[in-house]
């Protein structure tokens, strides 16, 4: 071999390893931003349970389901590479990038969830670990690999996944289930389409290309604002009725009051407006509504959490 | 012979390999707090070896 090839092939190898992913990169796949959501979920749902943990168990919990939704969203990326190259939104993510093989992606994915189901099984209970696999199951095989590319009602499925957490903190905590659990899931799967929906409408080209049947692209905008005003009357039923459960108390019923109102307020908006309003304020309404639906979820779950803290002290509660 | 000037993927490289160490023996820290906690609890009962077989039962009675 001639040193003019031999210093060919390490140039050649030089500029792939000017790609070469980071530790980030690898931490990206795990979604940190979902995960942070996981992770306040189901800690709430951990300490809303009526029974003691050891903190270095909960800790143990609440890491491993982490890890666990974390692992999901390595497995989505894996699987969504193609749509995430075509998306704004995710072109920006680590495969479509070109800093991580897909196939490592998979790899990370799979030892993470068999890790994160049999730790938690052996910190907690078996229901629990049982209950993350049946998640992480659901998210990437129901929701990534069937449904998001099949039917409009993708979000809708999709957002059960998203709402387990607070279910398997829970069932960590007592090893059983109950119906509190369950309005703490029902929570975050009503607000999941409403908080996706208004995303959609203002990041709209991006599903379009991307080929995804969001509702937006298959029934129109104006039923997507429709849609958005029907599910925001009905999580605020459910949200303001969860404030007499076992959960609820005056606290949560105080914020749940407020945050409904506004968000209430947010949907009649969007479903006033039509195209063109939207267009001439760069769709500042449907912009505001999604981030509040930041701070609706957070507050909801917060309001819990302050009610279960107080409880010992024979505050929270009703 | 002079050293090789440090690549900007050396870095990373290094910033990997140091996060993977460090993810392992946080993970062996954990898996023995949660190890001790499991035993030191109260309903923890250590698993009884000395009747599991009826030859070792035999052997210990002669």
């Amino acid at each position: 071999m001639s040193d003019a090839s031999i210093n060919a092939s390490t140039l050649r190898d030089e500029i792939s390893r000017e790609d070469e992913a980071s530790f980030g990169d690898y931490f990206a796949l795990l979604k940190p931003r979902v995960m942070s959501l996981v992770v306040f979920t189901a800690f709430v749902g951990l300490l809303a349970a009526p029974v003691g943990v050891h903190p270095v168990i909960g800790f143990c919990a609440v890491l491993f389901i982490a890890i666990g939704g974390g692992a999901s969203g390595a497995l989505n990326m894996w699987w969504d590479a193609d749509i995430d190259q075509v998306m704004k939104r995710t072109k920006g993510r680590p495969i479509p990038a070109g800093k991580v093989e897909a196939g490592e992606a998979l790899s990370l994915g799979l030892a993470l969830s068999g890790l994160s189901v049999i730790m938690l099984a052996l910190a907690t209970n078996i229901f629990a670990g049982a209950f993350l696999a049946f998640t992480i199951f659901f998210y990437v095989v129901v929701y990534t690999m069937w449904l998001k590319r099949a039917t409009p009602q993708n979000i809708v499925i999709g957002g059960a996944a998203g709402a387990f957490p607070p279910v398997i903190g829970w069932i960590a905590a007592t090893g059983t289930m109950s119906v509190e659990p369950w309005l703490m899931f029902a929570l975050t799967f009503m607000w999941t389409p409403p908080h996706f929906w208004a995303l959609a409408l203002f990041m709209r080209s991006d599903y379009d290309d991307a080929g995804v049947p969001m509702l937006t692209v298959t029934h129109g905008r104006r039923a997507t604002r429709v849609h958005i005003l029907v599910y925001t009357i009905l999580l605020a039923l459910l949200a303001i009725g969860t404030a007499f459960s076992g959960i609820g108390g005056p606290i949560y019923l105080a914020v749940a009051v407020v945050m409904n109102a506004l968000f209430l307020l947010g949907a009649w908006k969007i479903f006033r407006r039509n195209e063109d309003n939207s267009e001439e304020d760069n769709f500042k309404a449907e912009r505001s509504f999604f981030k509040l639906s930041l701070l609706y979820l957070f507050l909801h779950f917060g309001a819990i959490l302050v009610e279960a803290l107080l409880k010992p002290y024979g505050l929270g509660g009703w | 012979m002079a050293l090789r000037k440090e690549h900007d993927l050396h870095k990373r490289r290094f910033g990997r390999n140091l996060g993977v160490g460090l993810l392992l023996g946080s993970f062996v820290v954990l898996v023995l707090a949660l190890t001790m906690v499991k035993v030191t609890s109260n309903g923890f009962q250590f698993p009884n070896t000395q009747s599991s077989t009826p030859s070792s039962t035999q052997s210990d009675q002669n």
